[in-house]
């Protein structure tokens, strides 16, 4: 037994993360924000990156890695917000002509009747006739709904979803600290106050158990430890950000600051798929 | 991100399993938890089993997978853990294997292995608990003796201690982490006296200390003098990712239990409570997780699981709280019967927050150690 990172996969994520601080920094993803546009060059880089065809076997043209890998660069897309329907296309990989490449854009109807950006879709898996449009919480994640008969959720991509929301709960983390170090009141650093340092810590915790959670359902590929990793993880990613932007102070509440982006991507995946109560009752079924 | 485990690892877990099923039949009835003497006994008794057919070291010598392994199956099995042997086997003990003399080691390791000799641990002082280095007990140097004096507190299974892993002040004038000793302390020196001090839960797993001129051989200290912080410090770390393996594997068959008996007493069909149970499911399946890679970390690394500790600490002390809440809401009106199972481990899960460094203590170490937030009161 060897539950760390391997080294290859260490350099996977050092890779994946490099290449997102290079291509959507700061500065792209504000730009993104302020067009609400998918971004279509840095979709066929990604594509070329094989973030897309990352499971496809190498026989097909894929990079032929597995879910642990695909857990570990979805946590990496989960800090930097990357935008779009990302599971569902490295999903449609293989069978949805470009996909792979990133030349589509491949979304679905979730197993709760939500399409995430349909109308930048080129394909939309699963029953969308009827879909209305929703005005999305998240500025980067434009929504639709459709009600009916919905497929059923898929564990693999619940756990892909859960692995964003590590990401989100990693972030939320680096900038609370980051900023409890820097921002001074009292003569001191705001970290310097228990009631700050200990939100900081319990934020670290919640990570930790979420990304310990993550990566092992990637490995086992068990549906109720899939469910229960998912429910750690929206519950690492929505309580991190709000205690992230508290940290901040009043800064925290401003559109300037990236805190409610998170906030508000977190809130989007956790409803996405296996939402909470779903995913308790799940693991409690296998009880 | 591997989890499985090597031909060897299975090999021991399968001769370990074997072992164990034909070894427990044999064991005496459990004790009265009342009955200290009895549980001494009980824990010794084990121990010497332990011992005589090789499994005795398995604290200190085998790796941490193997110890993980070990952990596991024996809760799995049911059979006792140390008991009364905690100090000697994690803590006292490792610290003589790590800092002490030839002689030293050759003087208490064997009883403790053997389960002849039972150690408790003398940190805690009125005025010294979370903030350790502030302890005042003196010891003032005499020929080839130290005169002890002084109270400790909060020193569980001293009633039944042959020997109290001491921490002293030999220098009063030093900063305060450098003027402090470590001493092992026989039990039944003149001038030491236990009281003991009813828990909560009605027992007494704890006493107080109460030192007055206790002659303690030089040749009891082990490290240098003054130098004891350090000493102590050396083996806090010393389970290396294991702690709690029981604890966690205790506490998913519990939640199985809990499951089994809401179905019975159609609680189950509550959504809150089935919810409930499944959000507790899912964070000790994470705990679970969490051990395995800290085991890792200290496998590969030889040393110190680091981040984990504390990490794994925080929330498995409250989340084994809650656990207990969730029993007694499976309960209904037989929660408040301490005759049922669950409920008198629902009191004594009251402690996890606060022994071994409470949980405010873990969030500062947290933050100030691994996220390195500034130090501040
Ligand atoms: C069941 C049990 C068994 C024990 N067994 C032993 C034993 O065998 N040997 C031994 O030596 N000791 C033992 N202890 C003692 C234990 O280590 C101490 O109780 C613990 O370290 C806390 O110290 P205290 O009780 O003095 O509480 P205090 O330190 O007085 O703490 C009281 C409260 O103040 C908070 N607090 C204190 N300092 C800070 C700070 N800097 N920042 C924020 N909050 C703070 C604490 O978190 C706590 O909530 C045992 C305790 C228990 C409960």
């Amino acid at each position: 037994m060897d539950f760390r990172l391997s080294q290859d996969q260490t350099d996977l994520v050092r890779g994946v993360r490099e290449l997102l601080a290079g291509r959507f920094g700061r500065d792209a993803l504000r730009a993104s924000v302020d067009s609400g546009a998918l971004d279509r060059g840095l979709w066929k880089e990604l594509g070329d990156a094989g973030f897309f065809a990352l499971r496809l076997p190498e026989a097909d043209g894929g990079v032929g890695l597995g879910l642990p890998e695909a857990v570990l660069v979805l946590e990496e897309a989960g800090r930097a917000l990357l935008p779009g329907p990302l599971v569902a296309t490295q999903r449609a990989a293989g069978t949805v002509p470009g996909a792979a490449e990133g030349l589509a854009v491949v979304t679905e109807v979730s197993s709760e009747g939500l399409i995430p950006w349909r109308d930048a879709a080129d394909v939309v898996l699963g029953p969308a006739e009827g879909a209305v449009p929703m005005r999305s919480v998240d500025p980067l994640t434009p929504l639709h709904r459709v009600s009916g008969t919905l497929p059923a959720a898929r564990p693999e991509t619940v756990l892909l979803t859960a692995a964003e929301q590590v990401g989100t709960a990693a972030w939320c983390t680096d900038a609370a600290v980051a900023h409890a170090r820097r921002r001074e009141q009292f003569g001191r650093p705001i970290g310097a106050f228990q009631a700050v340092k200990h939100l900081c810590a319990g934020m670290l915790v919640r990570t930790e158990l979420a990304r310990a959670a993550v990566h092992a359902a990637a490995v086992t590929g068990d549906a109720a430890e899939i469910a229960g990793a998912k429910l750690l993880a929206d519950d690492a990613a929505v309580a991190n950000a709000r205690d992230c932007l508290q940290v901040h102070g009043g800064m925290g509440f401003t559109w300037e600051a990236d805190v409610h982006l998170h906030l508000k991507r977190a809130w989007v995946r956790a409803a996405l798929v296996l939402p909470g109560a779903r995913a308790a009752e799940e693991v409690a079924a296998a009880l | 991100m591997d989890l499985s485990y090597t031909g060897e690892e299975e090999e021991f877990r399968a001769r370990l399993r074997e072992w164990l099923a034909a070894e427990l039949p044999g064991l005496p009835p459990r004790p009265d938890p009342l009955d200290w003497p009895g549980r001494r006994a009980y824990d010794c008794g084990w121990q010497r089993r332990l011992h005589d057919a090789g499994y005795g070291h398995v604290h200190w010598d085998a790796s941490p997978t193997r110890r993980l392994i070990f952990l596991e199956e024996t809760e799995r099995a049911g059979a006792p853990y140390v008991g009364a042997n905690f100090v000697g086997l994690l803590h006292a003990g490792p610290t003589i294997a790590a800092e002490g003399t030839e002689e030293q080691r050759a003087r208490w390791l064997g009883p403790v292995l053997r389960g002849d000799e039972v150690w408790c641990q003398g940190f805690s002082e009125p005025d010294a608990g979370s903030d350790l280095a502030g302890l005042r007990t003196r010891a003032v140097r005499d020929g080839d003796a130290y005169v002890v004096t002084g109270q400790k507190i909060w020193t569980s299974h001293a009633e039944v201690a042959d020997w109290c892993e001491l921490l002293v002040r030999t220098d009063p004038e030093a900063p305060r982490h450098r003027g402090i000793s470590w001493l092992a302390l026989p039990m039944d020196a003149p001038g030491v006296t236990v009281r003991p001090l009813r828990t909560l839960a009605g027992s007494a797993e704890f006493a107080e200390l109460f030192l007055d001129e206790v002659r303690v051989p030089v040749g009891n200290r082990v490290g240098e003098e003054n130098d004891g912080w350090r000493v102590t410090m050396v083996t806090l770390s010393f389970e290396r990712g294991t702690a709690f393996v029981g604890e966690v594997v205790a506490c998913r068959r519990l939640l199985g239990e809990l499951a089994r008996a809401a179905r019975e007493n159609g609680r189950w069909d509550d959504p809150a409570l089935r919810r409930r149970l499944g959000g507790l499911a899912a964070g000790f399946q994470a705990l679970w997780r969490l051990i395995q890679r800290n085991v890792s970390e200290a496998q590969a690394t030889g040393g110190v699981p680091g981040v984990g500790g504390s990490v794994f600490k925080l929330h498995y002390s409250h989340a084994r709280q809650e656990l207990y809440d969730a029993a007694a809401e499976v309960l209904g009106p037989d929660a408040l019967d301490l005759g049922r199972e669950w409920n008198l481990d629902r009191l004594s899960s009251l402690s996890y927050t606060i022994a071994a460094g409470t949980s405010q203590i873990q969030r500062n170490i947290v933050a100030e150690r691994i996220l390195g937030l500034p130090k501040g009161r």
